[in-house]
């Protein structure tokens, strides 16, 4: 009752800021739209709508973490956390306050998506269906590093590593925009040990039905994803104990 | 009956002591204010009777609970208002008290009950839908207070609730704060004169971390020799009379 109190509260926040709603969903839609267009005229095979969707749907999560460090680095600075804190609220509700409320978002960023990418061309099967819930591991992993960040760092500071930093790095280690293997070398294998490309991977296995390839890309986003998350509630809970 | 006993209550950051040794009992139903310039170690002293901050040394009881063994029974009997004004911008008032609500397991009637409570004591029935960040400094303020009512608590701190206000929101604040007179025991930090001598029963009066005196405003003036609250304030505090 109260984490979902406070979960609804941190709901409102992100759902009531323009820019959110922005970067959140009208910026993945114009990605998908602008580079459908350019594939009409150059066709380009990774830019096939099989491929682009999945791929802009896992890029779109990168707000996420944005979205979650500057809900808990702008809490942390204001005197409204010291207030809660003073509360019969627990550190668990304060971490699945923080989190749970993105992962429906997440989800609904995620149907737009895909719902978009069905008017551009995208044939309807019911692994469209699968891929969705195939992105709670990636969108739990950006969601924890939104919470590691917002508790480690202040609100300027997570415009800059969270809005262009992260979102950066999971756009050219992701192999959504160009394909890995013609930079090759140590830039593909520092690709491949992160969880980005492995989360696309993932989701374009997904759409095309291929589960058994999509269980091998599985295994490296759950364990970063886990990490993440560990480390987010352990880093959370000490900057609560220190403020 | 005593709300609050602190003994021996002391707080170090490093090298600095920004509470030393406090030793001081506040009467269930009073309201009583910490008196200081900046730095002089009100503030710590609230955060630590509200359990944002661990003692270094001593204990305090809160409504008999220990703020180092028993935060969870602390929490429960507590309402706080920040220094800042603590209050979810984007949130309407009415929003900011349902969180509250919520967070202190109210069912739907009791929040009902709470919010047309407050409201009407509040006077935040005209702004109930209007968003919090948009209001004035002073009406924040009051949302703010009202917001540490919510959970009915036995005792109330005030870190500065007047601190950047104008002279007629400040005026206004009195009224809501003289209004909780007597219900509640209240704990107000300032470190303006008049408002402590015009809302106080007490007033302990701290420097450099440590309580120098502790009276009502005329015992204060009595032991100081002054006629004025103020200059005796500025002679206890350069203990040139005590």
């Amino acid at each position: 009752m109260r984490m979902m109190t406070f979960a609804k509260r941190c709901a409102k926040e992100i759902l009531r800021d323009p820019l959110n709603l922005f970067f959140g969903l009208g910026f993945p839609l114009v990605l998908l739209l602008l580079l459908s267009a350019i594939q009409a005229n150059i066709p380009v095979e990774l830019f096939e709508i099989s491929s682009l969707a999945p791929g802009i749907a896992v890029f779109g999560l990168s707000f996420m973490t944005l979205f979650s460090a500057t809900l808990v680095a702008k809490d942390r600075e204001s005197a409204l956390s010291q207030r809660l804190y003073t509360t019969p609220l627990r550190s668990s509700d304060f971490i699945l306050g923080y989190m749970l409320p993105l992962i429906p978002i997440a989800l609904g960023q995620t149907v737009i998506c895909y719902a978009a990418a069905l008017f551009l061309g995208l044939d309807f099967s019911v692994n469209i269906l699968w891929a969705i819930v195939g992105i709670i591991p990636i969108a739990i992993f950006n969601i924890s590093l939104g919470l590691l960040c917002g508790s480690l760092l202040c609100v300027k500071q997570v415009g800059g590593i969270c809005g262009a930093l992260l979102t950066n790095i999971s756009a050219w280690l992701s192999g959504i925009w160009f394909d890995l293997s013609l930079v090759g070398g140590t830039f593909k294998k520092v690709a491949y040990a992160l969880p980005f490309v492995h989360a696309v991977e993932l989701e374009r296995n997904m759409v095309s039905g291929d589960l058994i390839g999509a269980t091998e890309h599985a295994l490296p986003v759950l364990i970063y994803a886990f990490a993440a998350n560990v480390l987010a509630v352990a880093c959370f809970l000490r900057q609560m104990k220190k403020q | 009956m005593q709300a609050i006993k602190t003994q021996g209550l002391t707080k170090q950051y490093g090298n600095i002591t920004a509470v030393d040794g406090l030793d001081l009992e506040i009467k269930s139903g009073e309201l009583f204010s910490l008196l200081g310039v900046n730095g002089a170690g009100k503030t710590t002293t609230i955060k630590m009777l509200t359990c944002l901050a661990h003692p270094t040394d001593g204990d305090a009881f809160v409504g008999g609970f220990s703020i180092k063994s028993e935060s969870e029974g602390v929490k429960g009997l507590i309402g706080v208002s920040p220094q800042e004004t603590a209050i979810a911008p984007t949130l309407t008032v009415k929003e900011n008290l349902e969180l509250m609500c919520g967070i202190y397991g109210f069912d739907h009637y009791k929040t009902a009950s709470r919010i047309s409570a407050l409201s009407k004591q509040f006077d935040l029935d005209g702004v109930l839908k209007r968003r919090a960040g948009r209001l004035s400094g002073g009406w924040q303020r009051r949302l703010s207070i009202a917001m540490a009512l919510i959970g009915e608590p036995r005792i109330l701190f005030l870190d500065e609730p007047t601190l950047g206000l104008d002279v007629l929101a400040r005026r206004e604040l009195w009224d809501v704060i003289r209004s909780l007179k007597g219900k509640i025991t209240i704990v107000l930090t300032t470190h303006y004169m008049e408002e402590a001598q015009a809302l106080s029963d007490r007033v302990g009066i701290m420097k450099d971390g440590k309580l120098l005196a502790v009276g009502t405003a005329e015992e204060l003036m009595n032991l100081s020799g002054e006629n004025d609250f103020e200059a005796a304030f500025i002679s206890i505090v350069r203990g040139t009379k005590i």
